[in-house]
């Protein structure tokens, strides 16, 4: 079990470096360079030279490699999971992953074949996020941590349930941060990154005083950040205030902190720089890395929603198998 | 009886709408398109030709030098790795400027392009050669690719169909042609981000691509009055009315000021 945790985690970084290969193929303006799909200028995708790898071709085609690895791996781990976890809900996971893959890989052909229109490009966007998603929720889910209940007791769990405010700001975080990421990608898609040239004023004032589409949605995606951060913040307070004890709650939580101060920093780097490649690349990766560190908090302070058992002594069960276990609530089992 | 009558019913409603089609009903000949106004034929013993300089006032950027490092043929098949955004010869004249008729020319025709008559647009040395050029409606242009790598050639057109090809090969041509005028269509390369053309597409036979000398003719046009457009590609259009007469020559210049 410990091993597909470690492979999920694989899968987890490797969807990152796509989302990041992904970021730079729209930063360098590389959607087009491989004018053909499924195949590039004629050659099946593994066949590609690489000596033919130059200009935007080493963006785009690198992005679809990589993706190719993705969709090997999300494959193996669909039927990993098949093989040795016995729960529905993670089974449900990892085949819905498979889905999400396949079909970010046909919309990512749709979006060249059909010359990048914007709405299949921020749906190209979106779903790699949910993908992203998906995947962080699986490496949680097989986590050692999450397996053992985070050493919670019956009184620890109890008092995490409760706490209804914890519980609404737990999963309001990804829901937000995840708006916020479709406001970035339509704003990146729909060419209305320097809509707004100034910032953190909005051409010199607060409010900006001429409207259109694309400064609307600038503004929106600004917005979206006070908005992320305010959430972020107040759920940090409740955390770190009643939880200091809950290093699975601290961590990721300090960690957000972190992140976001990171991602705010480069939003605003992004508009000093007029949307320098690289600063602008680093922007949309650590978005996603954001939603899925979100994600890991929202599990683990839901632990206690998830039906399969607590722990059982080693020698009950078999070595390598998870068992899943009709009781539903932490004080139905022993 | 009962069947008999339903079927009749049926075939009725069926047949009812054909006898609306067909006969002698006015309503049919409303829906065709009004006749094209008669314009006289183009006499050539009476026409002229509008002449010109382009120029430029005060001092256009220095060209910036490309860097092609994504592309190492690039590096070895360049000869010019300069920007061509301002083509200035030394008395001032203005290069790469499309000029053309905006109007003027409504309701006439004109013979069609033969087809060898070929546009080319050269992909040499990883730019495009030529970097600003015209082309009629419907004529062929022909895309050549004269460099040992991968180009792909993406037209972003607002009026034509967006077309975007690969020429993995040396020596690959791609023929095209476009349906409606459009100045001006954009070329570039997703490969190699720093190539780029426009074409001018015109339904006429009068347009012009200014060289270093700035000069332009738009030669055999009929007498009238007609608005003349020039287009650059970082300082925008200009446009002038010029009155044609006949078997004579009329002058207009335009005059591009960079602003600082």
């Amino acid at each position: 079990m410990l091993w597909l945790h470690r492979y999920g985690r694989v899968l987890a970084g490797a969807t990152l470096a796509l989302i990041a290969a992904g970021g730079l193929v729209t930063s360098t303006g590389s959607g087009l360079a491989v004018p053909d799909w499924p195949t590039t200028y004629g050659y099946f995708m593994f066949s590609f030279p690489l000596s033919y790898m130059v200009g935007g071709i080493f963006y785009e085609h690198g992005h679809r490699l990589i993706a190719s690895v993705v969709g090997l791996l999300t494959i193996g781990m669909a039927i990993w999971v098949q093989c040795v976890d016995q729960r529905p809900r993670v089974r449900r996971l990892a085949w819905m992953a498979l889905v999400a893959v396949i079909t970010q890989g046909v919309l990512g052909g749709i979006t060249v074949l059909y010359f990048l229109p914007a709405p299949v490009s921020v749906g190209h966007a979106g779903l790699a996020q949910l993908f992203f998603v998906l995947v962080v929720s699986l490496a949680v889910m097989t986590s050692p941590g999450w397996m053992e209940w985070y050493g919670r007791d019956d009184a620890a769990a109890a008092t995490i349930s409760a706490d209804r405010p914890l519980q609404v700001l737990a999963t309001a975080l990804p829901c937000v941060v995840y708006l916020q990421i479709i406001a970035g990608a339509t704003m990146r898609h729909t060419g209305a990154g320097l809509a707004i040239p100034d910032f953190p004023l909005a051409f010199g004032g607060v409010i900006p005083m001429t409207w259109d589409s694309a400064i609307a949605i600038n503004y929106a995606h600004r917005v979206g950040a006070v908005l992320v951060a305010g959430v972020l913040c107040v759920a940090a307070a409740r955390i770190l205030g009643r939880y200091r004890a809950r290093q699975e709650l601290v961590r990721p939580t300090v960690l957000l902190l972190a992140v976001a101060a990171i991602q705010i920093t480069l939003g605003a780097w992004t508009v000093w720089s007029e949307r320098h490649v690289v600063i602008n690349t680093a922007h949309v990766t650590v978005g996603a890395l954001l939603l899925g560190t979100t994600v890991t908090l929202a599990l683990r302070v839901h632990r206690s929603r998830f039906a399969d058992s607590r722990p059982a002594r080693r020698a009950e069960v078999p070595a390598g198998r998870i068992v899943a276990s009709a009781l539903p609530l932490p004080d139905s089992h022993a | 009886m009962l069947y008999r009558m339903k079927w009749a019913l049926v075939s009725t409603l069926f047949l009812a709408p054909l006898a609306a089609c067909g006969g002698g009903d006015d309503s049919a000949v409303e829906d065709a398109p009004p006749p094209a106004p008669e314009v006289d034929p183009i006499d050539p013993a009476t026409v002229g030709d509008i002449t010109g300089m382009i120029t430029i006032d005060g001092m256009p950027p220095e060209p910036e030098t490309i860097r092609m490092n994504s592309d190492p043929v690039c590096l070895t098949e360049a000869t010019d790795t300069s920007t061509d955004y301002f083509v200035v010869g030394a008395d001032g004249g203005f290069g790469n400027v499309f000029v053309h008729v905006k109007s003027g020319l409504e309701g006439r025709t004109f013979p069609p392009v033969a087809e060898d008559d070929v546009v080319l647009l050269d992909q040499d040395g990883c730019r495009y050669a030529p970097h600003v050029f015209g082309i009629r409606v419907g004529q062929t242009l022909q895309v050549r690719n004269s460099d040992p790598t991968l180009h792909n050639i993406h037209a972003t057109p607002a009026e034509n169909d967006e077309f975007n090809t690969g020429q993995p090969i040396e020596g690959m041509i791609y023929d095209t042609s476009f349906d409606s005028p459009e100045v001006m269509v954009p070329f570039k390369c997703d490969v190699h981000g720093w190539m780029n053309a426009y074409a001018g597409v015109v339904d006429h036979p009068y347009f012009h691509v200014t060289g270093e000398d700035g000069a332009f003719a738009l030669n055999g046009l009929p007498p009238g009055e007609y608005v003349i457009e020039a287009w650059h590609e970082k300082l925008g259009a200009q446009e002038q009315t010029v009155t044609v007469p006949e078997n004579a020559a009329a002058e207009a210049n335009f005059v591009f000021t960079i602003t600082e």
